[in-house]
């Protein structure tokens, strides 16, 4: 399989002398929809502009689709579509315009943009809005916005850098939707995002980065398999002083009405309630705590910290 | 990208400039309008018919060369300046910057739209003209030729100017500091032989007065200077200003980090 994106001891130091990435290398295979996680300041942002071109890299090389970017630019550029984290299209302009204008950057004739810009447009229901001035956009839809305007020369290769940030529950379960479609379609996918039940919910491959390095590069299946630990929150009907000591399970008293437990991954719930039973415990609800790939990204991260 | 991928894109660029000045006409066509409109009335009506001639011609008929160039010196740099730093301000340059667009079409594409700004309003104050004097020309050929010349040299400052500026300050400093004086000081109102021999050789090293010479000399077939010179000192400056901007884009100063 074709090797969407390939980067090789990718540097890069600003000219204050921080140095944003160390020397990463990072694959995406083509059809993939991957997942770069990391951080505030862990260099998401800076390699998705190295990427593209927004920001010069220092050292090492980058290729798309076997197109080298520093020898074929134009080819490298044609084969990506980009979805930054902020709003950066013209505020005064018609919303239409700057989809249609987007295709003619990438050299599209304007028949050509103005019909992919209907067919996007309508794909993320923005058509409505095509005459409007797009300051006048909410948060959602300027987003959608921006997604459009990436798509307009169909790229083979979709970059979003938390593209839902800010979106509504609906809406980003809407968004999650286009973006399977699309990459059922054929585009390959990199996505960033603060929301890991995102990224565990549309990845396949997932690469956490953090102080300018990868940490971890590997299958979301796989490393939720490493995930072997499980936090189930208890609501209690009677209330607890004290924390119960329960066998092969750690339990923490979070107030005095909800008790968290650790158990095993493969422990069974019968058994968990065995032991809150013999400590004359009664539940009246039960929950697991967080998203279990938040688990697993900080224990990634502390331990490179550690 | 190919040549007809290029094209395409210095279009696109060059549409999407015409739509942003023409959606705010009253802001960027009218006010040069009417503030020439006043230089003709007071300085060429009113003031004017009591000057006497200047250089062979009535003081409105030697004036109105001038002011066209000025109008057609502050819009060409004005568009740029403003519209290449609102991009980048709102960050929306990276529309361009991410695509295969190469650099001189870029920079291609916003001179033009100055240029385009520059010789519409030339071309309204042209007409207004036409209310205070008779207007004949004297040389077709010079008076296109500089005038399209002068407004690429304004744009490539302009864009130049837009390049370095780091807020909306830093893109009014230059004109009213630097083309304004210069502008003023360049022969728009007066012929350099008023001026003693110290301040017209003093003159001559101020780029405006060519270029209003020049077009003075395609209007009225005077000049205080050589047209040769002038089209050639406009022609290396258009080189100049080109190779500096062409140069800075492709370091991405001030664009990629």
């Amino acid at each position: 399989m074709t090797t969407a994106l390939s980067i090789r001891s990718l540097k890069k130091v600003y000219s204050n002398g921080f140095e944003a990435l160390k020397g990463i290398d990072l694959d995406v295979k083509e059809g993939d929809f991957f997942a770069l996680l990391g951080p505030n300041g862990a260099g998401k942002s800076t390699t998705i502009s190295v990427i593209c071109s927004l920001a010069l890299k220092s050292a090492g090389s980058i290729h798309i689709f076997d197109h080298d970017i520093d020898v074929d630019f134009s080819a490298a550029k044609k084969c990506i579509g980009i979805v930054p984290q902020e709003f950066n299209f013209n505020q005064f302009e018609k919303v239409f315009d700057i989809v249609a204008n987007q295709g003619g950057y990438f050299g599209l004739p304007r028949n050509i943009s103005e019909t992919r810009a209907e067919k996007y447009l309508k794909q993320l229901s923005l058509w409505d809005k095509r005459n409007d001035i797009s300051r006048s956009l909410s948060g959602g839809m300027k987003r959608r916005l921006m997604i459009a305007r990436a798509l307009v020369h169909e790229p083979k290769l979709l970059i979003l850098d938390e593209p839902t940030a800010g979106v509504d529950i609906e809406l980003r379960r809407s968004m999650w939707k286009f973006l399977k479609e699309i990459n059922a379609q054929g585009t390959t996918i990199i996505l960033t995002t603060h929301y890991l039940e995102e990224a565990e919910s549309l990845c396949r491959n997932i690469a956490i980065i953090d102080g300018g390095e990868i940490v971890e590069s590997t299958s979301m299946k796989s490393l939720l398999q490493r995930l072997d630990k499980e936090t189930l929150i208890f609501d209690l009907k009677n209330e607890l002083q004290i924390s119960p000591v329960l066998k092969n399970c750690d339990s923490t008293l979070i107030d005095n009405l909800t008790l968290e437990v650790v158990v095993k991954k493969g422990t069974s719930l019968n058994y968990v309630f065995e032991c809150l039973n013999e400590n004359n415990i009664q539940v009246t609800s039960m929950r697991n705590k967080s998203n279990r790939l938040e688990e697993l990204f900080l224990s990634l991260v502390q331990n490179d910290k550690g | 990208m190919t040549l007809s991928e290029q094209w395409i894109a210095l279009l696109t660029i060059i549409r999407r400039e015409i739509v942003r000045f023409m959606r705010i006409w009253v802001q960027t066509l009218i006010p040069p309008v009417i503030t020439i409109t006043l230089y003709f009335v007071i300085f060429g009506k009113l003031i004017g018919s009591r000057i006497g001639e200047m250089g062979g011609f009535s003081y409105v008929e030697f004036v109105v060369p001038g002011l066209i160039m000025m109008s057609i010196i502050t819009n060409s740099y004005g568009n740029v300046v403003s519209s290449f730093f609102s991009v980048k301000f709102q960050k929306s340059i990276e529309e361009v910057l991410v695509s295969p667009t190469p650099n001189y079409i870029i920079l291609l594409g916003y001179v033009f739209g100055g240029v385009i700004r520059g010789l519409l309003v030339g071309l309204i104050v042209t007409i207004v003209s036409m209310f205070f004097t008779d207007l004949s020309i004297h040389n077709l050929s010079v008076t296109v030729s500089i005038v399209f010349l002068t407004a690429i040299v304004f744009s490539l400052a302009g864009f130049l100017n837009a390049l370095f500026a780091r807020s909306f300050d830093d893109i009014s400093i230059i004109p009213t500091f630097v083309l304004t004086p210069l502008t003023f000081l360049g022969g728009v109102f007066y012929s350099i032989e008023l001026l003693p021999e110290h301040w017209q050789s003093v003159s001559q090293l101020n780029p405006i007065l060519y270029m209003v010479n020049a077009f003075r000399y395609g209007i009225l077939g005077t000049s205080d200077i050589n047209i040769v010179t002038a089209f050639f000192g406009v022609i290396g400056f258009i080189v100049l200003l080109s190779a500096v901007c062409l140069y800075l884009l492709s370091h991405g100063t001030r664009l990629r980090s």
